[in-house]
This record gives C-alpha cells, sequence and structure tokens, in this order.
C-alpha cells in the first residue's frame, strides 16, 4: 500500500515493527514502532510514559514526511 | 499426448496489423508454425491450431475465453501451446492470457516463449512456462526447440529443473532439492563462502525476488499547512465491523469518519487483525491508529490538519497483489481529497 501510494506522489511514512521487511517492499521514509500487538504503545508503562512514546515516535513519522530523502531512510525517535 | 497450439493472426498467414481484429478460427488441422512444432515431437501430437487476433484476444479477452472455452471443452489435450511471441507486445500479452485461463480451467501444462522485454513476460511468468525466446521471428525455430524439448519431458514424465537449467523465466517457485550433487548444505555454504573471499562468482540458493523501486515522492514544503491522513494495516475498524474486512488474508479496506474524533475510544472501535494477540490495540485503538497523537500535533500547530477519515486493512496473509490494489485505490481517495503526505502504521 506504500508503495502505491508514494508512486501517485504522496509521501509516506511507513511506521512499523520490521524495518528490513519494510526495506524490502520499498518504502522510503521508516519510523520504527514498539511492537506487532502495539506499534504505538506499551500496557507496561505508566499513561503519561505511553504518550511520550506515542507522541515521540507519529512526531518523528511527521518530520520524515517534511525531509527530502534519496534512499530508504529510518527515522530515529528519541523515545 | 495431445497438444492444442494457439498463435496470432500473423503467424497463420492471415494478415498484420490491418487483422488484428480477428475473432478466434478453429482448425483441425494445423496452421503456420504449429507444423514445425509437432515435428520436434515424437511423443505428443498437436491436434489443432487456434487463430485469434492480437487486438481481439487483448481488448475482448472475456469474449475471446468464451468462445474458446466453448471450442476446446470438446477437445482432449495434455498439453498447451502457444507462440512463440518474441518481442511482439500484444502477442506475448494474448499468449500470456490464453496460458493463464487454460491452465486455470484445464489445469494441464502451458507453455510459450518470449523475449525477456515483452510485457507478457513480467505479467505471467508465474502462470505459465515461458521460455526465453529471441527478438523476432528469425528465431521462431531456436525458440520452439526448448519448448518442445521441455514438453517431450513431460510427456515421459522425466524430472524437471529448476526455471535456471530449463531455460524459462523463473515462476517464483521455492522447491526443495535434497543434497543436490550429493554435497550437504554446509559444504555448500563454505564453498559459497570460499568463493566470495576469493572475489570469484557464486550463486545463491535463495534468491529474493528484486522489487521495483519507487523514487522517494518530494518531502511536504510546510507541515504546518498540510493535510495528513491515517492509513492503516492494523485491523483498526468500527466495533461492528461494517464492511465486513476479513481478518486474514484481506480483500478489502474501509474508510472511517474521525473528524468528530480526538481519540479512538475502545468501546467505538477494536481491531479485528488475526495475526497477533488483539487485548492491548482493543485496549487502546490509538496504539494501532494514532488518532490522539495526530489530533495533539494538528492542535499544536505541527501540523495543518488531520485528515477526515482514516484508511485501514488487515495485513496478515494479504497477498501483495491485493495490497497493491488496496494502494492504488486509496491513493486516488487521497488525492481527491488533496491530502498531502500520509503516516502508514502497520503490525
Amino acid at each position: 500500500m506504500a508503495r502505491e501510494i508514494e508512486r501517485s506522489g504522496i509521501p509516506v511514512t511507513m511506521m512499523c515493527n520490521l524495518i528490513d521487511v519494510a526495506k524490502t517492499v520499498g518504502a522510503n521514509r521508516m519510523v520504527q514502532t514498539v511492537s506487532v500487538p502495539y506499534p504505538l504503545g506499551d500496557p507496561e508503562l505508566s499513561k503519561e510514559a505511553e504518550w511520550q512514546l506515542r507522541t515521540s515516535r507519529v512526531g518523528a513519522a511527521l518530520d520524515a514526511l517534511a525531509t527530502k530523502v534519496e534512499e530508504p531512510t529510518v527515522f530515529p525517535s528519541k523515545f | 499426448m495431445k497438444a492444442i497450439h494457439y498463435i496470432n493472426q500473423f503467424f497463420a498467414g492471415i494478415g498484420g496489423e490491418d487483422k488484428a481484429d480477428q475473432t478466434p478460427i478453429f482448425h483441425d488441422k494445423l496452421i503456420g508454425n504449429s507444423n514445425l512444432l509437432n515435428g520436434m515431437m515424437p511423443d505428443i501430437e498437436v491436434t489443432n491450431t487456434i487463430v485469434c487476433g492480437d487486438n481481439y484476444i487483448t481488448n475482448h479477452t472475456d469474449e475471446a475465453l468464451k468462445e474458446i472455452f466453448a471450442w476446446l471443452d470438446t477437445k482432449e489435450f495434455d498439453i498447451f501451446f502457444a507462440g512463440p511471441a518474441f518481442m511482439a507486445g500484444r502477442y506475448g500479452v494474448g499468449c500470456g492470457i490464453m496460458c493463464k485461463a487454460v491452465s486455470e480451467r484445464y489445469h494441464v501444462p502451458v507453455i510459450t516463449s518470449m523475449n525477456e522485454e515483452n510485457p507478457g513476460v513480467e505479467e505471467y511468468k508465474a502462470v505459465a512456462y515461458i521460455f526465453k525466446g529471441g527478438r523476432k521471428a528469425t528465431f521462431m525455430k531456436a525458440d520452439l526447440t526448448p519448448m518442445a524439448a521441455f514438453a517431450e519431458k513431460i510427456a515421459k514424465g522425466e524430472e524437471l529443473l529448476p526455471a535456471a537449467q530449463e531455460g524459462y523465466f523463473p515462476r517464483g517457485i521455492r522447491a526443495e532439492i535434497p543434497q543436490p550433487d550429493g554435497i550437504i548444505a554446509a559444504d555448500r555454504v563454505i564453498d559459497m563462502l570460499l568463493k566470495k573471499l576469493n572475489g570469484e562468482p557464486f550463486q545463491t540458493e535463495l534468491i529474493i525476488p528484486k522489487m521495483e523501486k519507487i523514487p522517494p515522492a518530494a518531502p511536504v514544503l510546510d507541515l504546518s499547512k498540510a493535510t495528513i491522513a491515517l492509513v492503516s494495516s492494523s485491523g483498526v475498524v468500527p466495533i461492528d465491523n461494517p464492511d465486513r474486512i476479513q481478518s486474514a488474508s484481506a480483500q478489502k479496506w474501509g474508510k472511517y469518519d474521525i473528524s468528530k474524533l480526538d481519540n479512538l475510544p475502545p468501546e467505538q472501535f477494536k481491531t479485528i487483525h488475526a495475526g497477533f494477540d488483539p487485548a492491548a490495540m482493543c485496549a487502546v485503538p490509538d496504539r494501532g491508529i494514532p488518532v490522539d497523537a495526530m489530533r495533539y500535533f494538528e492542535k499544536q500547530g505541527k501540523i495543518g490538519k488531520l485528515h477526515d477519515w482514516f484508511y485501514t486493512t488487515v495485513g496478515t496473509g494479504t497477498t501483495q497483489a491485493f495490497a497493491a490494489k488496496f494502494g492504488k485505490e486509496i491513493a486516488q481517495e487521497l488525492h481527491d481529497a488533496k491530502v498531502d503526505a500520509v503516516v502508514l502504521t502497520s503490525t
């Protein structure tokens, strides 16, 4: 899906757990998620810590959309 | 064994481009290069030639197949041939259409030949034995020869070797070959490593098909004015799954209105994804599709607007063909809605 949306000219940040798989299928902007069952959260964390985690990763994904890339690039997140 | 052979209007001697709308003709004798093919196979008799115009088979596929099936249903055959199509694009696609349809309906081996640049190769190599052929008709005998030799192996029940050894385009099938040449895997991998260290060429046994690369789209110039959409394969849907999206091997996607929501409340949304324990995501659906974080960034002014709809499906077991279809359809929606960029969450 990311490939076809990107092919149509709309930039996509793919948030995924298995970065190598995302690279293989041709995603160009990537942010790693926490896990498969809870990509953008963690039931073990406090509400505050989980919110920090989620906003940090989504924030990184948004920054990626505004960044020019030449090749598949993984964007780090602070939390 | 018996075989039937499909060729186009040109190789049947009917005519060129001006006769490309020719409807199917069924011959009870052999026409054109069917004779040459038949002469190459002592154990297989080519009984009939089907002729069809390239435009007719590619532009009126349903009608053409209906006519051809009605006739083929009355015939007995064990193998089906088409072409060779060389670099002729529409002929190659026509051969591919025929091979695919015959294989699906009659479950017999289907054999054709095309040049590597024929668009029929990419489209049909997974569903037919497409032998690597020459660029033009002067290769007729050379291209028919491996098609015939391979069919003879099938007729005699001989062992069929991997694509590279037989000479057809790989179909994307992996087969297990226990100890080829009696050499165990540990020895083979060390041989490979030694070759690599010595800078010699070596061939991996586990070929990963190369994916076509999509050039990165240009970045959003000003996030604070951009409309960003959420797309996801996490299977988060309204709690009654109104579009009945499948929990695995999805064949559809859905879009749902979030214009009045600041998050995805668990009373209204859940995940139907069958590929992981859904408890954590059902408890807080924003863990799968982060509407809350996106709304936060919208209020902060980091982004201009969170798009009013999110787009969702289930990623587990879903074929690349369906995923590509979903992607194309969603992309169209996004363009129509003037969305600037996408955050796509997957599991």
